[in-house]
């Protein structure tokens, strides 16, 4: 079978084009994706009005009212061609504190029970993996991130719940991720982080960027209650 | 001071401009008016500029009281709003008077009116937008939807001379009226669908479902299958990309949308008819035409003509 050339320039809208450079969650792939998300942020004056990277690929939308699609492909093709030359800012190791399970964390027993673990091994594998943010989507501040032992994979939820708290920590298949403002759901909550995850005051107004290392850290229900006391809660527990 | 005064919220009134833009790599989605086309006309009308913040009201409107003189335009769906008993129209600027309370009904027809006010509300901008994202929070009046009780104070322009007060031209309007026969253009895993189910999505009606908001809108009609059944890896997507889930119901995605999605996309609503995914309402019927690019551009072109000082006419 004839594999497709990548990166390919596809005309999703007559407002957007998505560069895909495959169709599959891999390391080198998502490097070309930062690659390009980061260079193209760097414009100034900006001709497009929003970025959205992901696993493999990355949509540039514009406004048909300034620029049309040719110029655009124009503009991303001179951008492709010089990929290998941007130069990435170094990976931050980012360490989120996590309550896990009871009322925190209320689907950690089920997790453990699909995987045929105790919730104590659960815990144990969920903080001593690194875990990387493939890029953020879906909502503010969501991170998509992979890593996630093969062990701790759990289904979604049958019927999503249509209100998870915002610091949740959860599994979804073979991702595990944090939602960082009160939204709708399907994974599986283990636990939750005090972290304030996205405010749009802040520069920049989300804790993780895309290419962050994370790492959890297990806290106890008085560690996590005592965050909101201390002066300074939107400290950031960078470790590098 | 000046402040409106919110007697009433309506069934969700927001305060939104066209949108915030440049954040989709954080998950921030654009949100703003869902009908930017009533938006920017709103205010050409009161000589603000175009991306100044208004209320948007939705289905039922509210009741607001204004505490000074202040030139005023309604565009968007019918609400029949009244002021003092009396009638209000629609697409032109009209003055209310300090004390007046300009209140809305229910739209006959449409679903989202403009309450445009010559001067700037004073709302914080978030990531560089005062456009409320109600779900996470953001933008607006503390990231919600106005409540009874709210004070919304705004900073006044000079007031507008009676001999410049405008009306939009009823020739302008049908032109820019929302359509139910929506224009789109193929999209990534359009040749994924069966040659049945691509003559089925241009050809069948599909009727608006009512889990339907800012965020999307679910359709009713012929499902539509794939040949192969193979999970889509999650990519970015934009305001009318139109996503068909497993059950071969479609969806097309509204200015809330989250910034990526996992459903194989079959076409996208083009430019010039994204103000039109703001008007559609629960039972409302509609059709898809699929065009190519040019003409897209073509649409988009001669719609942006119309938007603008020409289409006023004196009162």
């Amino acid at each position: 079978m004839h594999r497709p050339d990548y990166p390919q320039l596809l005309i999703a809208s007559d407002h957007s084009l998505l560069v895909r450079f495959g169709t599959e969650i891999d390391l080198s792939l998502h490097q070309s994706v930062r690659r390009l998300t980061h260079s193209l942020l760097s414009e100034k004056p900006r001709w497009f009005t929003n970025i959205h990277p992901a696993y493999a690929s990355v949509l540039v939308t514009f406004d048909p009212r300034i620029t049309e699609l040719p110029e655009i492909r124009r503009r991303i093709s001179r951008h492709l061609e010089q990929l290998h030359s941007v130069e990435l800012p170094q990976p931050r190791c980012v360490e989120v504190p996590v309550v896990y399970g009871g009322e925190f964390g209320p689907d950690l027993r089920d997790v453990a029970s699909h995987c045929r673990l105790s919730v104590e091994e659960v815990i144990q594998m969920h903080v001593s993996d690194h875990y990387l943010v493939y890029f953020l989507g879906f909502s503010p501040g969501f991170a998509y991130m992979g890593g996630l032992s093969p062990l701790l994979a759990t289904p979604r939820l049958a019927a999503p719940r249509t209100r998870v708290p915002a610091g949740s920590v959860a599994i979804g298949g073979k991702q595990t991720g944090i939602y960082p403002v009160v939204s709708p759901g399907g994974w599986r909550i283990i636990g939750r982080t005090p972290l304030g995850l996205f405010d749009p005051k802040r520069d920049p107004p989300t804790h993780l960027q895309i290419g962050d290392e994370v790492m959890f850290r297990q806290i106890s229900e008085e560690e996590f209650r005592s965050f909101f006391s201390s002066p300074d809660r939107s400290d950031r527990s960078e470790l590098t | 001071m000046n402040a409106i005064t919110v007697s009433s919220p309506g069934f969700l009134t927001t305060i939104q401009d066209l949108g915030r833009f440049g954040h989709a790599h954080l998950g921030v989605s654009q949100a703003g008016a869902a009908d930017t086309i009533a938006l920017r006309m709103g205010n050409l009308l009161l000589g603000n500029p175009e991306n100044t913040p208004a209320l948007e009201m939705t289905l039922v409107g509210g009741a607001f009281t204004f505490s000074s003189d202040c030139p005023i335009a309604i565009t968007g769906a019918n609400f029949s709003p009244i002021i003092d008993g009396h009638s209000v129209p629609l697409w032109t600027t009209v003055e209310i008077k300090a004390g007046q309370t300009v209140a809305f009904g229910a739209a006959k027809a449409g679903v989202r009116a403009y309450l445009c006010i010559r001067g700037e509300l004073n709302v914080p901008r978030h990531l560089g937008s005062a456009s409320t994202h109600v779900l996470s929070g953001i933008g607006g009046l503390s990231g919600r939807a106005l409540q009874k009780g709210d004070e919304l104070s705004y900073a006044p322009l000079d007031p507008i001379p009676y001999h410049l007060y405008r009306v939009v031209s009823a020739s302008v309007l049908r032109e820019l009226g929302p359509r139910t026969n929506l224009r789109v253009t193929p999209a990534s895993e359009w040749e994924s669908f069966t040659d049945e189910a691509l003559g089925l999505f241009y050809s069948s009606s599909y009727e608006i479902s009512e889990e339907s908001n800012r965020v999307g809108l679910r359709l009713r009609g012929p499902t539509l299958k794939r040949t192969v059944q193979t999970d889509i890896l999650t990519e970015g997507v934009s305001t009318g990309t139109i996503q068909v889930p497993p059950n071969g119901q479609p969806i097309i995605l509204s200015i809330e949308h989250p910034t990526t999605g996992g459903y194989p996309r079959i076409a996208s609503v083009i430019s010039a008819d994204l103000s039109s995914i703001g008007q559609l309402r629960p039972r409302d019927e509609i059709t898809f035409e699929l065009v190519d690019l040019t003409a897209a551009q073509d649409a988009r072109r001669a719609q942006e003509a119309l938007i603008g000082h020409r289409s006023l006419i004196a009162l």
